[in-house]
């Protein structure tokens, strides 16, 4: 039932940019084709990274980046910040009906804790992502992707596990 | 979101991205995918439930090793518990932005089309 429901984000935006006086939609994202991977080794034995949209900063630290920087670079925070520290600056999403309260709804440091304690997975990459969600496609595939990719390099991560808020 | 997922997927990092917008993310195409049925903002599950946060969490884990090929989508069984917010969502009585963010967001745009005509981006 929920499956057959599920609200479509691409008409919605579409009509109601429209009555807001914007003429040209919105063209998201498609590929015909679908990049895979298979996993190299078992799970319990890969790192994870973990990215997210969620804009996260932490409690009595500076604004991660600046809120009229036009770029919006990815940029990183420690994974071990207790989550109680972390909160999210993000805007867009549906206040109305949820909350950003529970930072383990959206990004999940306690179940990913969780798992590597469980031995489900080896560990957690030291450092997470926070990417933006930009409005130029060109700059997500061409500046902010790569940015991440060379990250998840350096800390030898296995799998990404990666939330969109 | 899931451009980064295909990037890093292309470039050899197995993926599986959590999200609400399951039109979005199957438009634009990744390879796994955990659709939660919530409002946008929680694609991990209902804040301060940690036990169908597990869940859930757990299913996109299982997803790595065990999805066969591309664009494999699983929904996690919950329904919110009231169904009204998706008829509400993205409407006047409820802006996806709030009037300043709005403002913000356009000049954000104009000042990267600026940028980027000085060639910095």
């Amino acid at each position: 039932m929920s499956d057959a429901s599920h609200v479509r984000y691409i008409d919605k935006t579409r009509e109601y940019y429209q009555g807001e006086g914007y003429d040209r939609p919105y063209r998201w994202a498609h590929f015909d084709h679908i990049p895979f991977t298979p996993l190299a080794r078992p799970l319990a034995e890969c790192r994870v990274g973990l990215i997210t949209t969620s804009e996260m900063a932490i409690r009595g630290a500076d604004r991660p980046v600046p809120e009229d920087d036009p770029l919006r670079d990815p940029y990183w925070l420690p994974s071990d910040t207790p989550v109680d520290r972390l909160y999210s600056l993000k805007a867009a999403y549906d206040r109305y009906a949820t909350t950003l309260d529970d930072v383990d709804a959206y990004l999940p440091l306690t179940r990913l804790r969780e798992a590597v304690a469980e031995g489900r997975i080896a560990a957690l990459a030291p450092r997470f992502a926070i990417a933006f969600s930009q409005y130029s496609q060109r700059k997500t595939l061409g500046l902010d992707a790569p940015k991440i990719l060379e990250s998840l390099r350096e800390d030898r991560v296995d799998v990404a596990v990666l939330t969109a808020v | 979101m899931s451009l980064v997922a295909r990037h890093l997927e292309e470039h050899g990092i197995p993926t599986v991205v959590f999200g609400c917008a399951r039109d979005i993310v199957e438009h634009a195409g990744v390879p796994r995918f955990v659709f939660c049925d919530f409002p946008l903002g929680s694609p991990c599950g209902k804040p301060f439930d940690a036990v169908m946060q597990r869940a859930i969490v757990g299913m996109g884990l299982d997803l790595l090793p065990r999805a066969t090929g591309p664009g494999t989508t699983v929904t996690a069984p919950y329904a919110w518990d009231e169904d009204t917010w998706k008829a509400k969502c993205f409407t006047k009585e409820r802006p996806f932005l709030d009037e300043a963010a709005t403002t913000r967001w356009l000049e954000r745009k104009q000042a990267y089309r600026d940028v980027k005509q000085t060639g910095s981006a």
